[in-house]
């Protein structure tokens, strides 16, 4: 396989949650999320009711990897932050160690300034994480849920 | 690349749709939506062309049931068919779990399926992937069009490697569930595969 799986534990879990409510928190952010870049939804802190997460995520790495493609183009290595300015609201997108993508949604109640100041710890925090999960998923000791589902649990998905 | 969340206990994974031009790559995403449980399917995004040419992809997250007590998700996507767009189609591989490849079995599309056939490999390989070893499926399609190739002659030019295969009509769903129940389980199966 040409990438791995990502395999996510709850202590790891637990810690990006950590550092996505806290930067809610310390950006006065609406909704702050962690997408693989593969546009599969990690995280999501803030105010996430009437926003649809699943096709956030997957937009947000569909534009990652359109920005990344424009990088290969130019030779540029990546353009690793993105901002999108709205009348109400605006994102800030953050790759966070060519790995997931942080992803703010903010409005008047703060500033770029501010959320990029405080994206800048949060990226600290989520490569360090980040590191230990990739780690741990490359380690072919950890049990894989795969390891133990049977020929007949995939049949039985699929029985009508 | 398969993504597994041992809190919320969520297994997702990630096929696409590939094939040439207007063969029915989206129309397949469409009749799945269409035909699925509204608490099964999230939103079906098409970031499309204002002549409804996929631009980018089309995506759709689908829940297929539970397997030991996780929640099994597939995101469906599709790849703009057009030529030119052979950029964004490389994007969209990345990560990929499993491919469809979606024919035209009109006679008229037969250089265009194996044109597309071959970009796929190309596009794969560069990604690190073979697609002799990654799951995968072939779906015929437009079988209720005039003037198409016989099932046996697009077998022929486009599955040398006798991977399974379905004859469909994507826009009444005639094998576009078949297709993709098929595509699922060979996924399912070499992830398991790879984690004995």
């Amino acid at each position: 396989m040409a990438s791995p799986q990502m395999v996510m534990y709850e202590e790891e879990f637990a810690q990006v949650q950590a550092v996505t409510d806290r930067l809610v928190q310390d950006a006065n952010a609406r909704v702050v999320f962690v997408v693989d870049k593969n546009g599969q939804l990690i995280s999501a802190s803030g105010d996430t009711g009437d926003i649809d997460t699943t096709s956030l995520a997957s937009l947000a790495a569909g534009n990652i990897a359109a920005t990344g493609g424009i990088a290969q183009l130019l030779r540029e290595q990546e353009f690793a932050t993105q901002y999108h300015e709205g009348v109400t609201q605006n994102v800030h997108i953050q790759v966070v160690s060519s790995r997931v993508i942080l992803v703010v949604i903010f409005d008047n109640r703060t500033s770029l300034g501010l959320v990029r100041l405080r994206v800048k710890r949060a990226n600290e925090h989520l490569t360090r994480i980040f590191e230990v999960v990739m780690a741990k998923t490359q380690d072919p000791f950890q049990n894989s849920p795969f390891a133990e589902i049977t020929d007949d649990d995939i049949d039985n998905l699929f029985n009508d | 690349m398969s993504f597994i969340n041992y809190l919320s206990r969520e297994i997702n994974c990630k096929i696409v749709y590939y094939g040439p031009g207007l063969c029915g790559k989206t129309t397949n995403l469409q009749y799945i939506y269409n035909r699925t449980n509204p608490n099964a399917k999230g939103k079906m995004i098409s970031l499309a062309t204002e002549t409804e040419r996929t631009l980018f992809f089309d995506f759709l997250p689908l829940e297929i049931g539970e397997i030991r007590g996780f929640k099994t998700r597939f995101h469906l996507y599709t790849v703009p068919g057009q030529v030119f767009y052979d950029a964004s189609r490389k994007l969209i591989l990345k990560g990929v779990d499993g491919v469809v490849f979606v024919a035209d079995s009109q006679m008229l599309r037969a250089e265009a399926n194996t044109e597309s056939m071959d970009n796929l490999r190309i596009n794969l390989a560069e990604q690190g992937y073979n697609l002799d070893t990654l799951p995968y499926v072939v779906q015929y399609n437009k079988r209720d069009m005039p003037n198409i190739s016989s099932v046996g002659e697009l077998s022929g030019l486009l599955n040398l490697q006798r991977v399974p295969e379905f004859s469909a009509v994507a826009t009444t769903g005639e094998g576009v569930f078949e297709t993709l129940k098929s595509v699922a389980k060979l996924v399912l199966t070499e992830l398991k595969r790879g984690a004995a």
